[in-house]
């Protein structure tokens, strides 16, 4: 790296984000990558609910908070009026792969031209780390007590597996951000998502694999261990779907 | 001058809010307002607009929230379910301070009802259009002509106020087809567009941002600011019909499709000698308390309040401004069962005649 | 050579775990919010490659372009 400055998207104090949070990090990283765009006063941040509403009173740059799952639909209203401006929802696991999969699934097979990126940590962090869609079996969450069982509550929901089956979107990939590697991978998968979205090319999908320290009741450095030894063998980062492969 | 066609009421109210200056719609399919997503669908591309046929009622007025943001004149329209499904999102328009519009083209209830006409969503309309204490500017027009003029002015409203603006018809009014005078086009300029839209970035040096969730202190601030705003509403937006008040002694009350039956029974009885009367409200929301609570009650003996709907739901308004100064009946129909010229004019002929 | 902005920083020590140098220790002394810091121990081995900045959540560690030190 030659050089490295904070990107001015975000406030200049610490985030809302309890020490170590990986949502911090993804949100650092769209920042930076937007200001490497060029694109700091045309881009719109769609927040939505759970922690990614943090960035409420983080995000220097415009947005727009919306509904619990909704982003892909505010969104979808924003980019048809306003096709010029770079449009990004930020969403959690629990507001994406619960609350609001028919909005992400119909917005990834409409194509809309804006970019999702999506947080997953594997749990509700903000309202007190209950299961999420995308806990991992044996997970202990507040509803979870003894480890998620599959009897009763299903499998984790892999969402670049599913939406990389719809004919529309793009690019579609997942990187894990618990090494340099992976955060630098994010980097570049950010970067070519919001291209492509410049391009007008359409649907593009990142999904960042997060922690959450607080509600896993480990520390920072434990998470990044516990994601390598159980959330990478089950959501496998990687490029899920990637139309333009020759550009970016 | 205006160009006249004849149109379905939901029709109508597409090309009125077109000329109105909306640019964007989305919407679900339901009985009876289905012409209204139709007709936009192939309308708005016509004139530079956007349409989105959304995957749900929730999805289709965020996609609204969302384009409202924008600054663009963006509406969505439903019945009684789906409405229901809306709920969240009206609320939230009216917690972000976003200016749209919402047809409701109601039908028969609760639950899936039936999809014939019915007037059962009046209180929904006017007491809870979702939750968290808030309410919407409610017009319930009660021809096609009416409802081009609400349509054609509801932004003006919507944006005056940076609020929802709701339109309840029913399924009668939104499926008949009668002759209209459309209005000329409303042309809209970018530099028209209001300064709190996320729209342009660049020459602009503030941070644009729009939120439906506050800290406590600014949140209370906003709850007495819109507590003010209805206020006014009461003072200043009231609109309402008085139909032959004057010598009346007997005071019907009904909006929309129902007003419409009543004014064909009252002018009936006239002719027999009864002096019986309509005072029918435009704006539901807010109520015409006024035109009720300053009646003669020297020579009011009744007030009846006529819905397509059963029990009457208008009825406690009514009372609130009555006082006990005279009794209030109500007659109605309701399921998707109309309301007829022969029930009606029995209805109030009953009252009327000293029936009771 | 890295800039650390001890006003943002949460005590996460990822920055700590993930230097190729191992130059990074958590200080002594805490911020306004109460976390301890890391420190540049040995300041002349870091060899400028961004990784602590790269895995810092918050943003709180810079890497000044060359010149600008």
């Amino acid at each position: 790296m030659a050089e490295y400055k904070r990107s001015t998207l975000i406030a200049d104090a610490p985030s809302g984000y309890c020490p170590g949070c990986l949502h911090s990090l993804a949100t650092r990283l769209v920042s930076d990558v937007i200001e490497e765009l060029g694109q700091g006063d045309n881009s719109l941040n769609v927040i939505s609910v759970g922690c990614s509403a943090l960035n409420i009173l983080y995000w220097n740059g415009d947005f727009l908070s919306v509904a619990h799952g909704r982003a892909p639909a505010a969104a979808t209203g924003i980019k048809r009026t306003n096709p010029e401006r770079l449009v990004f929802a930020y969403q959690g696991d629990g507001d994406l792969a619960a609350i609001g999969l028919a909005e992400i699934m119909s917005a990834a097979n409409r194509g809309e031209n804006f970019t999702v990126i999506f947080a997953n940590n594997q749990t509700y962090g903000m309202t007190g780390g209950q299961m999420a869609p995308t806990t991992l079996i044996g997970q202990k969450t507040t509803t979870t007590i003894y480890g998620r069982d599959p009897a009763t509550t299903g499998y984790p929901m892999k969402m670049c597996e599913l939406i990389s089956t719809l004919e529309a979107p793009v690019y579609v990939a997942r990187f894990a951000l618990n090494s340099p590697k992976g955060v630098n991978d994010a980097r570049k998968g950010i970067k070519k998502a919001f291209q492509l979205q410049m391009q007008g090319k359409g649907f593009t999908f990142v999904e960042l694999l997060t922690n959450c320290p607080t509600n896993w009741h480990m520390t920072p450095l434990q998470t990044l261990d516990y994601m390598n030894t159980n959330t990478i063998p089950y959501f496998k980062p990687g490029v899920y779907k990637d139309t333009e492969v020759d550009e970016a | 001058m205006g160009e006249k066609r004849f149109m379905k009421g939901n029709e109508a109210i597409a090309e009125a809010a077109v000329r109105g200056g909306c640019r964007f719609f989305a919407g679900y399919p339901i009985t009876p307002q289905n012409e209204i997503p139709e007709y936009f669908s192939w309308r708005l591309p016509e004139v530079g607009g956007a349409y989105v046929q959304g995957e749900s009622e929730i999805a289709s007025v965020n996609m609204v929230y969302g384009a409202a943001a924008m600054g663009t004149r963006a509406m969505t329209s439903s019945s009684g379910p789906g409405i229901s499904l809306k709920a969240e999102g009206i609320s939230y328009l009216a917690a972000a301070a976003l200016p749209a519009v919402i047809v409701n083209i109601s039908r028969g209830g609760p639950g899936l009802g039936s999809i014939q006409p019915a007037q059962s969503d009046y209180l929904q309309a006017t007491k809870a259009l979702g939750h968290g204490g808030f309410h919407a500017m409610v017009f319930a027009p009660n021809s096609a002509q009416e409802a081009v003029d609400v349509l054609y002015d509801a932004w003006d409203y919507a944006e005056r106020d940076r609020n929802p603006v709701l339109v309840l018809m029913d399924g009668c009014l939104g499926n008949i087809m009668e002759e209209v005078e459309l209005p000329p086009m409303k042309e809209l300029k970018d530099e028209d567009l209001p300064e709190w839209s996320l729209t342009r970035r660049n020459g602009r040096d503030w941070q644009g941002n729009i939120t439906p969730i506050y800290t406590e202190l600014i949140l209370e601030g906003i709850n007495a600011a819109a507590g003010d705003m209805y206020k006014d509403w009461e003072e200043n937006d009231v609109k309402v019909e008085e139909f032959m008040l004057e010598d009346a002694e007997y005071v019907v009350v009904a909006y929309g499709i129902a007003s419409r039956v009543a004014k064909e029974a009252i002018l009936n009885l006239r002719e027999k000698g009864f002096k019986v009367g309509m005072i029918r409200p435009i704006t539901l929301f807010p109520f015409p308390k006024k035109s009720i609570k300053n009646l003669d009650y020297g020579k009011v003996k009744g007030v009846i309040d006529i819905e397509m709907t059963i029990p009457a739901q208008m009825r406690d308004d009514i009372t609130l401004q009555v006082m006990e100064r005279c009794p209030v009946y109500e007659y109605g129909r309701s399921g998707g069962c109309l309301l007829d010229d022969e029930g009606v004019y029995e209805a109030i002929y009953e009252i009327v005649s000293g029936g009771e | 050579m890295i800039q650390i902005n001890a006003r943002l920083c949460k005590d996460c020590k990822y920055c700590i775990r993930f230097c190729p140098k191992q130059i990074l220790e958590t200080g002594t002394t805490r911020n306004s919010k109460g976390h301890f810091y890391p420190i540049v121990n040995a300041p002349e081995k870091c060899i400028s490659c961004g990784i602590c900045a790269t895995m810092c959540p918050e943003g709180a560690i810079e890497l000044p372009a060359k010149g600008d030190e």
